[in-house]
């Protein structure tokens, strides 16, 4: 009876988390004009692309005869090429993302979650597939599927620190790892190179918080993380701040290497900055074709 | 007891404490602070990063020394250190008996005796002597309690304003306790007739201390008043130095507030135990004078309180008739003016004369009618407090008015016509008064037999009769008759004042009887017959201190025992009321002598002690307090929690700012003080105020080239805060919005105004409203300039002085060349003397001129010199804006150099210049 009251608020709760990370997730994603979706090259599609001169080669059903009237050569219509790509999705829901220093308690996994939704709300408009890596959620299109991921990005994963999920990907596919990749860094690797196996290219966002790029400690302290699996004490936090900043530095520099050697693209993403930058940058950072 | 430092401690053994501070340190060190747990995902890459340095795990060295030195503090602070603690030596008894003389010749030293008194009984505390503790003065049989008891008593010792008496002491020789015991005997100094029988006794008991004080018992007696002069006298006991005395009169000045009236030096000669010396104030103040103290005095005896007897009452008579040549026996004043004279001021003249100077009596001899006028006047000044005293005569007798209604002026309805006794053309003796009933003000003085009424007038029959009568004829009908109106009275007698209808003016009695009405000044306490059978009732009493206390415990005191008993807890020095008199009693009588006290030969006499003890334990405690707070302050620090220290500065530096706001005002007048600076008064809106500043600025810099007047970058000016005085000029764009000034403001405007300041107003708005209230800048000038003082004002005469002032112009425009400029309206009478082209017109400056020609914009330039605005177009704009800086130089030098250019003197050049 307990166990179903407990389930029953637990879910209310997080039913009604829901609502507002979509809300939040929208209005972000409102903020890109959809204009300048598309492959941007000629192909199959409906919409109009350009005109260009016969070539040799071209059939004589592809002249479009009403341009081709205005000058002395003639013209081809081409069409723009629209092909639907599968998008998969990881969003690190573990422990640590759920930490802030901010005043306004906007935690890392926040950040993620609203980030990595309002892509997919952006591509699925733009008649994308998208979906979760792993076997959970196969990419789908369609409005549907907006929910869907929703309701699957808010359960927390149980882990201190999160680990790629390569399992069941798509070939040729495109993937987003949102997380603060803070945990092993050879999961990260391996889940990579698995991923650059299969012809996937993609885009890690690591989402971070101030504190935790500025170190801003002083004093005897024990550090815990999120999960209290790890923890460390020092007698004057202070003197390891440079330390923990060289750190963190090559973690990023060997994050950025790793997204090179495989085609990935790398950004860092700080929660105090401005949630629509870091979306811009993810959008046109998914559309460019290697 | 350590008495090596001269420190000393209470509870020594807890100072065996200090021995645990090694181990303290050792516990201290130990034992780093605590840390703080932090959740922190970035502790993944903290894994496996080393402390730089071990040290801070381990209580840093300064902090151990701040700890040790706290505890230590504390230690020797709850071990009751004292310093210079009291040296007693080994041969005493276990009691100690104290005596003080305790009266007012204790008073002086009484500090210095608490002082002692206090350091004595804390000795005897630490030696666990008894003490018994005996003020001479409210003497009570010794008792022997602890010393902290009486510590706790000391308090509420006060020196009395009496002195011992010598059956005290005698009985206190005789009632002394069984035990034997040391005295500690605290002397006033003064002699006393038993003193040497109880040094004896108590020499018997054990060891006598005497302790006298260096400060010398000083005495002031009476004042004596003869002829205006007032005669002071001082005594002391200690004859042999010559010595200076200030003697302050103290009173309320005519606002009611007390302050000191006079002061009068007085000098001992050497040997010489008395000073006189004579003052001669005014009447008035000495009037005024409440009493007489003897300056760093604090003491009964040198106080000397004045009653009523510096006081000459006035007394105005007024007489019904005009009292007829060479009959001066008849005259109805001639009988009161031989009783008041040695004892009143008195002023004759109509009544309408006399009121004014606020006399305290006026006596009406058979005047019967008053005018509804006087009638009023004399109420109104009866009622603050006048005593308007009236005598029947054939006029009063015969008026009617009084028959019917009752007279606000007179206490009875009174029967028409008056009655006749014992006259030769009536049946009956002449009648005799009746004994005084007691609650008549009049009760104790006695009858004389031979005084006899013939006539008198009568008094209706009236339900407030009886209470009115004060006195009465054997027959039972009044003789004289009073009632009270606001806080004076109306009296009557029902006889002549002089001897036409009875013998009453002719005897002692009158007098008397007009004494005890008030109406002769004050009452003294050697005139016997004036005091016999009243009672005084204290009023406010003298402490031993010499303050005025009220004490409204004690009793009446009859005249007699006044006059003569001896002061003590019944009787009281101090001012003592009996119906409307006012008498002094003081410590110190014309006759009395102070004299040193003698001990026998060999007695040691002792002054008190100077260095006293100090505890330190507060000291200590608060020092060790100081040390833990500093601690917890460290102990953050060390701990890396010290984060609200930024908040407290930050709040510092925002409780420092105000201090630097006074300072930058103080700079800022020096600077505008220091050069000829213009100003314009701030608006609230930005831009007609930053055109406004900057047409100053061009005004400044025109005058810089052109004149010899250089001024700095002009002022702006907020009305409510900032000070307008250092300014010549100011400048008032008005713009409908601005808020009208406080009432501050107004006062500060107007005072600049009147001290020579000019205002210009200008509405900006090319006088398109010529100042009524069709523009709304008309309408906010008109509402700004209505609580100013400005005169009346005219358009610019063409003879103005600001015509000429430096450049000769007849147009003053700005932005706008509206022609009327308005100034303060040339006097009526100005006229134009033959010959001279000008007026002589007003002097002085005109104090507003008031116009809409919007010169700042004109005026307006940048730094570079580029002007702002457009003036008008082409080259007919710049001579625009040339006459509207001109007009700016005019203002100025009319504004500094007054109607310097009015003056005939330079009247031949202009004229020259005018081509005349």
């Amino acid at each position: 009876m307990t166990d179903t009251a407990r389930l029953r608020t637990r879910a209310e709760t997080e039913a009604a988390r829901l609502p507002p990370l979509l809300a939040e997730a929208e209005h972000l994603a409102g903020t890109v004009l959809l204009g300048e979706h598309g492959r941007r090259r000629a192909g199959l599609g409906d919409d109009f692309w350009q005109y260009r001169p016969v070539q040799p080669g071209d059939s004589l059903r592809m002249i479009d005869w009403r341009r081709s009237a205005r000058s002395d050569t003639q013209f081809i219509r081409q069409r723009e090429w629209q092909v639907a790509q599968s998008v998969m999705l990881w969003v690190d829901r573990s422990a640590s993302m759920d930490f802030t220093s901010l005043k306004d308690t906007t935690t890392k996994g926040d950040r993620a979650r609203s980030l990595a939704l309002a892509v997919a709300i952006l591509l699925i408009r733009g008649g994308e597939r998208v979906g979760l890596t792993g076997t959970a959620l196969p990419p789908r299109r369609g409005e549907g599927q907006i929910l869907r991921l929703t309701d699957m990005l808010l359960g927390p994963s149980g882990e201190d620190f999160g680990t790629p999920e390569a399992r069941a990907l798509l070939p040729h596919a495109r993937a987003l790892f949102v997380s603060d990749f803070l945990g092993d860094f050879d999961a990260v690797e391996a889940a990579l190179f698995k991923a650059a196996d299969r012809g996937i290219r993609g885009v890690l966002l690591q989402v971070l918080d101030p504190a935790e790029e500025e170190f801003p400690f002083h004093g005897r302290a024990v550090f815990e993380s999120m999960g209290a699996s790890l923890s460390h004490e020092t007698r004057k936090a202070s003197d390891l701040r440079d330390r923990y900043i060289d750190r963190l530095t090559e973690r990023r520099a060997r994050l950025k290497a790793l997204a090179a050697t495989t085609g990935w693209q790398f950004t860092s993403h700080n929660t105090a900055q401005s949630a629509q930058s870091a979306l811009l940058w993810l959008y046109r950072a998914l559309e460019r074709r290697s | 007891m350590i008495g090596a430092l001269s420190i000393g401690f209470t509870t020594s053994w807890l100072l065996y404490a200090l021995l645990a501070l090694p181990a303290l340190w050792v516990l201290l060190r130990a034992i780093p602070p605590a840390p703080v747990v932090r959740r922190f995902p970035g502790v993944a890459l903290l894994i496996g990063l080393r402390d730089d340095d071990t040290v801070s795990d381990r209580t840093p060295w300064w902090l151990l020394l701040l700890r040790a030195l706290a505890v230590a503090a504390l230690i020797v602070g709850l071990a009751g250190p004292v310093l210079n603690p009291a040296q007693t030596d080994t041969a005493r008894k276990d009691h100690l008996l104290v005596l003080l003389d305790g009266g007012w010749g204790a008073a002086a030293n009484w500090r210095a005796q608490m002082a002692m008194l206090d350091a004595r009984l804390d000795e005897a505390h630490r030696a666990g002597r008894e003490v018994a503790l005996v003020q001479l003065t409210a003497p009570e049989p010794p008792q022997f309690q602890p010393a902290s008891t009486w510590q706790t008593l000391l308090a509420g010792l006060s020196p009395t304003p009496w002195q011992p008496t010598p059956e005290t002491l005698a009985d206190l020789a005789n009632a002394l306790p069984e035990v034997d015991f040391d005295t500690l005997w605290m002397s006033d100094g003064l002699t006393n007739l038993e003193r040497n029988a109880l040094l004896t006794a108590l020499d018997a008991k054990g060891q006598v201390e005497i302790v006298e004080g260096s400060r010398a018992a000083l005495a002031l007696a009476p004042t004596e008043v003869s002829d205006g002069i007032l005669t002071l006298k001082a005594r002391r006991a200690t004859t042999a130095l010559a010595r200076e005395i200030t003697v302050e009169a103290h009173g309320t000045d005519p606002s009611g507030a007390a302050r000191i009236l006079a002061t009068v030096p007085l000098s001992f000669a050497p040997g010489d135990a008395s000073a006189t010396t004579d003052v001669s104030l005014p009447a008035e103040l000495r009037a005024r004078i409440s009493r007489f103290e003897i300056a760093g005095q604090r003491s009964a005896a040198a106080v000397s309180l004045s009653d009523d007897s510096l006081r000459r009452r006035e007394v105005a008579l007024i007489a019904g008739r005009d009292s007829r040549e060479g009959l001066e026996l008849l005259s109805p004043l001639h009988f009161l003016r031989q009783a008041l004279a040695p004892n009143a001021d008195i002023l004759e003249g109509a009544l309408s004369d006399v009121l004014p100077a606020n006399p305290d009596v006026i006596v009406l001899a058979d005047v019967a009618t008053l005018s509804d006028g006087e009638t009023a006047d004399l109420s109104d000044w009866i009622a603050e407090g006048g005593i308007l005293l009236r005598f029947a005569g054939p006029r009063l007798a015969a008026a009617s008015a009084s028959h019917t209604s009752e007279d606000p002026l007179l206490p009875v309805r009174l029967r028409a016509g008056g009655r006749s006794v014992g006259g030769a053309m009536s049946w009956g003796e002449p009648k005799a008064l009746a004994p005084f009933p007691p609650e008549s003000p009049f009760h104790g003085l006695p009858v004389p037999d031979e005084v006899r009424i013939e006539a008198q007038v009568m008094a209706q029959p009236d339900p407030n009769l009886a209470s009115r009568v004060i006195a009465e004829l054997s027959d039972g009908t009044p003789l004289v008759t009073r009632k009270h109106l606001g806080e004076g009275q109306v009296v009557l007698f029902h006889v002549t004042a002089n001897a036409e209808w009875s013998g009453l003016p002719l005897s002692g009695l009158f007098v008397r009887m007009l004494d005890r009405l008030a109406i002769l000044s004050a009452t003294t306490l050697s005139q016997d017959d004036r005091l016999a059978g009243t009672t005084w009732q204290p009023v406010r009493v003298l402490d031993g201190f010499g303050r005025l206390q009220n004490d409204a415990t004690l009793s009446g005191v009859s005249g007699e025992d006044l006059a003569t008993a001896a002061l003590g807890p019944t009787l009281r020095p101090g001012l003592y009321r009996s119906g409307a008199r006012l008498v002094a009693r003081n410590v110190i009588t014309a006759d009395t002598e102070l004299r040193p006290a003698e001990w026998p030969a060999g007695t040691a006499i002792s002054s008190y002690k100077a260095t006293p003890e100090r505890p330190l334990a507060g000291l200590f405690l608060a020092g060790a307090l100081a040390l833990l707070m500093l601690d917890i302050i460290a102990s953050l620090a060390v701990s890396g929690r010290l984060h609200g220290a930024r908040v407290a500065a930050s709040a510092l530096i925002v409780l420092t700012f105000p201090l630097s706001d006074a300072r930058a005002d103080d700079a800022r007048a020096i600077a505008d003080t220091r050069e000829v600076v213009l100003a314009h008064v701030l608006t609230g809106v930005p831009r007609i105020d930053d055109t406004a500043h900057a047409g100053l600025l061009g005004l400044s810099e025109t005058l810089f080239f052109r004149t010899s007047v250089e001024p700095t970058e002009p002022a702006a000016i907020n009305l409510e805060a900032d000070e307008i005085a250092l300014y010549p000029l100011l400048y008032w764009p008005i713009t409908p919005e601005q808020p009208i000034p406080s009432d501050e403001a107004y006062a500060k405007l107007n005072a600049y105004l009147r001290a020579g300041g000019m205002i210009l107003f200008d509405t900006r708005d090319a006088d398109v409203a010529r100042f009524g209230a069709a523009s709304p800048n008309g309408r906010k000038l008109q509402r700004l300039a209505a609580p100013l003082d400005i005169p009346p004002l005219e358009p610019v005469p063409s003879d103005h002085v600001l015509t000429r002032s430096f450049y000769l112009l007849q147009d003053f425009p700005g932005r706008f060349a509206s022609r009327d400029v308005w100034v303060e309206a040339a006097p009526a009478d100005a006229e134009k003397i033959e010959g001279m082209p000008f007026r002589n017109l007003n002097d002085g400056v005109s104090p507003v001129v008031i116009g809409g020609n919007d010169w700042a914009a004109a005026w307006a330039m940048d730094r570079r010199g580029n002007a702002l605005y457009p003036v008008g177009r082409g080259r007919t704009g710049e001579r625009q804006r040339e006459l509207a800086y001109r007009f700016g130089v005019n203002l100025v030098m009319h504004v500094l150099t007054g109607n310097y250019k009015s003056d005939q003197v330079h009247v031949p050049a202009l004229l020259d210049r005018l081509g005349q």
